[in-house]
């Protein structure tokens, strides 16, 4: 597979390093020390059941949620320990793509994508962020699109505005929050082809949380199993189903039997 | 059947009632906590308002944004409140000043009770209803649908695009508001005065004006901005603080309108208290 090969020869510098990594909600333990790496240039697909907090570790990877223990390293950078303009400099290089995309309901499309290059580049002038919102949409392919409202895309143009957005600011790390859910199968496989795109287009390392095995297979050089708050596996799809224990094969059944 | 030992039945009743004593007082507990974490919550969202406040880059274009969403939006609400206020005023009031002789002074009583204190009182309950809850629910809207998230994985501050802008906005114009429902209020006045009287324009305005001080104007234009400060601030601490189900938007537009309203008529009883101890 093309894509596996394709991490074997980048595997090496580390842009997301994870050690140890624990995180719960009052009795509830999300993570219980997860150890993980992902390497420049790859995309790892993060399998797992809904609520066995795949989100959470995304979530972490930028810093909308703190650690209780563990470390998180992006780009070289501890993002516990980072504040203010620091850490938002960090996040400039992430981009993240939530699963209910989170278009802003009040801005046009071209306003959504202008927005974080607005906010970010004060000094920018129209032609320039004009230019930039329209080679980010015509790297999703909705160039058509930039006047309308999000009220009027359908879910798999929001998906790809969704990701426009976070391609306008040109990021070296990208992370997706369940991008084909709530997708049909057809526009499921676009948004894959979509994301494989974008790695090769902009070079981007990336997580993708998925509970779609399908997605997973596509999108990912390498799998991370995350059952009951730790990896149970990470390698090539074979590597990682090609296996007897029983919480794997039920995850492999149940999704391609369905 | 089994028969207990009277011992043993003073045992098992004096373990249930210590452990529904240790409910009570965990439940106590409990409640105390809450309003700790909830009041610790309100403190640290007003010092993150004060210090976004006062750092740089303020966010001028969406602040002029939300003034035209708070003012401009409510000027039909307020344009129709304000009228309807004098107008009843004089209706009601008309028939007991008629009553002992006083009824040139209605124009002169109608507009130092409208400024003073319904004008004032009555418009902030109209704006806790539509702006409190505006605010409330979109920003409520925006935290279930991650918007507010994705502002800040983008390198946006939110407190600073959302909470600033639109707490200052209520600032500046809910006082204007005000004073626009105050001249409404006492056109309403001359109409209702002119239902079954005949008073001319310029000789109404000239008493009602003529009855005005200045110390009328300074302590309700003054409370105004805080009536403004509260709607603001509490519209969007429910917004922002809102829950991650759907039905949490509802309830935290509901609980911004209710507890603005409840701060505004608080804010003013201390307000009066206050103008009357200083005039």
């Amino acid at each position: 597979m093309e894509n596996q090969e394709q991490h074997i020869i980048n595997k090496g510098e580390s842009v997301i390093a994870i050690k140890r990594l624990y995180k719960s909600f009052e009795d509830l333990h999300v993570l219980k020390g997860i150890d993980f790496n992902v390497f420049k240039g790859e995309n790892v697909a993060v399998l797992g059941k809904s609520g066995s907090g795949k989100s959470v570790l995304i979530k972490i990877i930028v810093g909308l949620l703190k650690p209780d223990k563990g470390e998180v390293v992006v780009l070289g950078k501890d993002i516990d320990k980072l504040e203010g303009k620091e850490l938002d400099a960090l996040r400039l290089r992430i981009g993240f793509s939530f699963q209910s995309s989170a278009l802003y309901d009040s801005m046009s499309v071209y306003e959504n994508l202008a927005f974080p290059l607005t906010m970010n580049f004060k000094h920018l002038g129209k032609k320039e962020v004009d230019a930039a919102v329209m080679e980010a949409l015509d790297a999703v392919g909705l160039t058509d699109k930039v006047r309308q409202m999000p009220s009027d895309l359908s879910g798999g143009q929001r998906k790809r505005t969704g990701i426009a957005r976070t391609l306008i600011l040109n990021p070296e790390i990208m992370l997706y929050d369940e991008p084909t859910s709530g997708l049909d199968p057809v526009t499921s496989s676009e948004i894959n082809e979509l994301i494989n795109e974008v790695q090769k287009r902009y070079n981007t390392s990336s997580v993708i949380i998925t509970h779609d095995l399908t997605c997973a297979k596509a999108t990912g050089n390498r799998i991370a199993m995350l059952i009951d708050g730790k990896f149970l596996k990470i390698g090539t799809f074979n590597e990682v189903f090609d296996t007897k224990d029983e919480q794997v094969t039920k995850f492999y059944n149940y999704n391609f039997i369905q | 059947m089994k028969q207990f030992h009277p011992v043993t039945k003073v045992k098992g009743f004096a373990t249930k009632q210590s452990v529904r004593l240790s409910e009570k007082t965990m439940a106590k507990t409990a409640i105390a906590n809450n309003f700790l974490t909830d009041l610790a919550d309100v403190l640290l969202f007003i010092t993150q308002f004060v210090r976004e406040t006062f750092s740089r880059n303020s966010e001028v274009k969406e602040f002029f944004r939300q003034c035209f969403q708070i003012g401009y939006k409510s000027l039909p609400l307020v344009s129709i409140t304000g009228t309807i206020m004098g107008l009843v005023l004089t209706i009601q009031s008309r028939p007991v000043l008629i009553k002992f002789g006083a009824v040139t002074m209605l124009p002169g009583m109608v507009a130092v009770s409208l400024i003073r204190e319904m004008g004032p009182v009555i418009t902030a309950l109209i704006c806790a209803g539509k702006i409190g809850s505006g605010m409330g629910a979109e920003l409520g809207s925006m935290k279930v649908t991650e918007q507010i998230d994705a502002m800040e994985v983008s390198s946006t501050n939110p407190m600073k695009f959302l909470v600033v802008t639109r707490v200052w906005a209520a600032i500046i114009m809910v006082p204007i508001l005000i004073l626009y429902a105050d001249a409404f209020g006492i056109l309403g006045s001359w109409a209702g005065a002119n239902i079954k009287g005949d008073v001319s324009f310029v000789l109404f305005f000239s008493q009602a004006f003529g009855s005005v001080r200045f110390m009328d104007l300074l302590p309700a234009v003054t409370k105004s901005f805080f009536f403004g400060a509260v709607i603001g601030f509490v519209g969007c601490y429910k917004g922002y603080n809102a829950g991650r189900g759907t039905e949490s938007v509802g309830i935290a537009a509901n609980s911004a309108v209710v507890l603005a309203s409840l701060l505004v008529i608080i804010v003013d009883m201390i307000a009066v208290q206050i103008t009357d101890m200083l005039i």
